[in-house]
């Protein structure tokens, strides 16, 4: 082959490696988004059904309860307007704590409660992931506009 | 007043840097001998003074000083010294003076084993590692000082995070910025290069060995980072695709590219351009990488306050690094000149092939890691990518670069024939496809993963046990051991590197393969068996920790009725910032760790637990550190030596007035 040709067929190698490299990564890409969704959103039912996503919001306080394996833990997840019932079963992280800010990442099952696969906390004590803190501020936000008709709680 | 020292030398040394980063170059550019010499005296004084103000920081720390708001935020009186002392880069501010630090070592080093290098050259990679420097320096002076006072001192710290009092973590820090920094050198001979438009192979030669040092460092401080998220987080996994590794992870894949373009220009004189390309690549990800985990951009355990001048001081610098260096490349690349051609069939070609592959791979990390990020800027909502993306990407993508990493080596330079290599390859090929099908079967489990994995491994050993046996045969020596001593280390070094691959495929794939995970609840007295091991829970009981507070479990392990060991897991409670901690108990084998963590309390003394079995977990890191051994080697190899000696003859002038600065 002459120089030249030589150049086409490596570009062309090149440019056919990439064109697949680029299918496969944006195919992958496409099919591995996690969405974040807030409790109300959830409690609207404006979450994918049959789709992992994440939901994050206030543990909310005296909601934990334990059966009786021990490892399955059920509590609720507010973001001060609506609540979603969470059940994982597994050993939470070390910074879960009722009061406290958590994301967990499952489906949401057909009787509205969301089957956490994973609970995510791994922030220190004083932390508020920027999703809850997002949350929360949407929610209070939300409650603002309407609170014609709601008593709004003093902070 | 001690503080005050250290502050006062960081100012003396951004005025040192901004005389080494501008004299130098305009001498180069001019021709002025006086002004190219001040960069030795410099980049060595830059040091001294950064060096000083390190130590200031050191002293703050030992002293306990919590009027220096930074010792203050990061250490407590009851912390330990050896971990105050790593606190220095526990937190954004010291990490950057870390940083700057290193980065005055790598200019320390460059001139002490640069006195083959034309003064031109020499002056122009000074100067633009001293740019980089005042941009570092700059940055913590205005808005992230580690010596600010907090006036009235605090009575005590708020303490270093539980999470990072760990050898792994004392080491991890200044292991990776090593790394990162290192890949600085290699940058300023790239922009060097493209001042002075000439990219020769000896060009290639120099920075050869700065280059693979540098990626052995990261190699190192990644499998630090990675072996500490094991056994320091409590459930047991290596790698979470987390965006923080994520970081570390995008400079190790150009850095790799780099090494092996590198090696083409070196040889072959080929690549120039795509080289230079490289090198201004691996640093521009070594500081977004360090940006990104250390502006609190990423929320994890490495980012702290986030304040929004921080991230403007960040954005600007990083497009001047990088955008100034991409329009000088495509402003003196084409001066540069490509290169010698080749075949498609060469071993040219399939390093080229390699390179893509590991850029493509690194492509698909900044995407999956930067594309949240934008997202959420923009105000379009939150995303986060999962590992499976990662899993999906890299499986395919690392498939054909490895099984290229078999034959590369094998094949000559400029034009390769593919029967030619076939039946060279014919043995290593069937005997690797036979056992990879086979020994999942012997060990009790095939999945296609498990082969794939098998056979990249054995792929690997394979090649290179024909190539040393094809080496060895060219020679022409009594035994076959003078023979394989006959071999330069650059070549041994390839060798060990490429199998540190296959120890590091082996051990990912037994892994994913046969490990056993269970989260369990356990009363004292109870016993559970998994992986062939029987695990009794003995009860917990409170241990106090110089600051903490622990429940510390007994767990008696045996194996058919013989007893292998004892673990005792803890749950730690740190007093000052009120943090649960989990330190998981690990058995580490040649074949398979255990593992060990507790969950929470449950009535009567029972607990929840986790037990794990790995097979072949440590073997993940173990063929991380032969790569690193391999790096090492090859840098000691005779050429790079040789080279430096026989300029060190030609100037011994500057080699005596040299050593008695040493002196």
């Amino acid at each position: 082959m002459k120089p030249r040709q030589k150049r086409f067929v490596l570009i062309g190698l090149g440019l056919v490696a990439l064109a697949i490299a680029a299918a496969l990564v944006l195919n992958a890409f496409q099919s591995n988004l996690v969405f974040f969704f807030t409790p109300t959103q959830v409690a609207n039912g404006d979450v994918p059904q049959g789709r992992s996503f994440r939901i994050g919001g206030m543990v909310e306080n005296g909601s934990l309860t334990r059966e009786g394996d021990g490892l399955t833990v059920h509590f609720i997840v507010t973001d001060m307007a609506k609540r979603v019932p969470v059940t994982f079963k597994g050993i939470l992280p070390d910074l879960f704590k009722e009061g406290k800010g958590a994301v967990a990442q499952g489906q949401l099952g057909a009787d509205g409660t969301f089957l956490a696969s994973e609970v995510l906390a791994k922030h220190d004590e004083n932390y508020m992931p920027p999703e809850v803190a997002d949350a929360l501020a949407k929610a209070k936000a939300a409650g603002a506009q309407s609170s014609s008709t709601l008593v709004v709680k003093p902070q | 007043m001690i503080p005050e020292i250290g502050h006062f030398a960081l100012i003396l040394a951004l005025c040192v840097a901004v005389v080494q980063g501008t004299l130098p170059i305009y001498g180069a550019a001019v021709g002025s001998s006086t002004l190219m010499s001040v960069a030795k005296p410099a980049a060595r004084g830059q040091f001294i003074l950064v060096l000083l103000a390190f130590c200031c920081l050191g002293y703050a720390f030992a002293a306990k000083d919590f009027s220096v708001l930074y010792v203050a935020a990061t250490s407590n009186s009851h912390l330990p010294l050896h971990y105050r002392l790593a606190a220095i880069w526990g937190a954004h501010e010291g990490s950057l003076l870390l940083w700057t630090f290193i980065l005055t070592i790598w200019m320390v080093a460059v001139t002490f084993f640069s006195s083959h290098l034309p003064e031109a050259m020499r002056a122009r990679i000074l100067g633009v590692m001293g740019l980089v420097s005042v941009g570092f320096l700059l940055f913590m002076l205005t808005v992230s000082n580690p010596f600010e006072r907090l006036i009235p001192a605090a009575v005590d710290g708020r303490d270093l995070n539980p999470l990072l009092q760990d050898p792994g973590m004392v080491m991890h820090p200044p292991m990776l910025y090593m790394g990162y920094v290192g890949f600085s050198v290699a940058f300023a001979f790239a922009i060097a290069a493209l001042l002075g438009g000439n990219l020769d192979a000896a060009w290639a030669r120099w920075s050869r060995p700065w280059t693979t040092v540098a990626w052995c460092f990261l190699t190192v401080g990644i499998a630090l980072g990675s072996g500490w998220a094991y056994y320091e987080l409590g459930w047991g996994g290596w790698w979470f695709w987390d965006p923080v590794e994520n970081a570390s992870f995008m400079p190790w894949l150009a850095g790799t590219a780099l090494i092996h373009s590198l090696a083409v220009t070196d040889k072959r004189g080929g690549f120039k351009v795509w080289t230079v390309l490289l090198a201004i690549m691996a640093f521009s990800l070594s500081l977004l990488g360090t940006f990104l985990v250390r502006s609190g951009v990423l929320t994890s355990v490495h980012a702290f306050a986030t304040d929004p001048k921080r991230g403007l001081f960040i954005l600007v610098f990083l497009a001047i690094v990088i955008g100034g260096s991409l329009l000088l490349y495509a402003w003196r690349a084409p001066r540069v000149g490509l290169g010698g051609g080749f075949d498609p069939v060469s071993r040219e070609s399939m390093l080229l092939a390699n390179n893509v592959l590991l850029v493509a791979a690194m492509g698909s990390v900044l995407l999956g890691t930067l594309y949240p990020l934008f997202l959420d800027a923009l105000g379009l909502g939150k995303i986060s990518v999962g590992p499976p993306y990662f899993d999906t990407v890299f499986v395919p993508l690392m498939t054909p670069a490895i099984f290229l990493m078999g034959i590369g080596p094998l094949a000559q330079w400029k034009k390769a024939s593919l029967p030619e290599l076939a039946m060279r390859l014919r043995w290593a090929f069937g005997v690797s496809v036979v056992t990879a099908l086979l020994l999942p079967f012997v060990l009790g489990k095939w999945t296609p993963l498990l082969s794939l994995g098998l056979l990249l491994s054995l792929w690997i050993v394979t090649t290179t046990m024909v190539n040393i046996r094809e080496r060895v045969s060219h020679l022409v020596g009594n035994s076959f051991l003078s023979c394989l001593t006959a071999l330069p280390r650059a070549y041994w070094g390839m060798v060990l590197a490429h199998c540190g691959i296959a120890v590091f495929i082996v051990g990912v794939t037994m892994v994913k393969g046969f490990e056993v995970e269970q989260d369990l609840r356990m009363n004292v007295g109870e016993t559970a068996t998994i992986g062939g091991y029987t695990f009794q829970f003995d009860g917990a009981r409170e241990v106090k920790g110089p600051n903490y507070l622990a429940a510390r479990g007994t767990f008696s392990v045996t194996k058919a009725g013989r007893e292998v060991t004892m673990m005792y897991p803890e749950k730690r409670l740190y007093s000052v910032q009120k943090q649960m901690m989990t330190e998981a108990a690990i058995d580490s084998g040649l074949l398979r760790d255990l593992y060990v963590s507790l969950g929470e309390p449950l009535e009567d003394g029972a607990w929840s637990v986790r037990l794990y079995h790995k097979p072949f977990i440590d073997w993940i890191w173990g063929g991380c550190l032969i790569m690193a051994l391999g790096g090492l080697l090859a840098v000691s190899d005779r050429r790079y030596r040789l080279s430096w000696r026989r300029e060190r003859q030609e100037e011994p002038e500057a080699i005596r007035s040299q050593e008695k600065s040493v002196a």
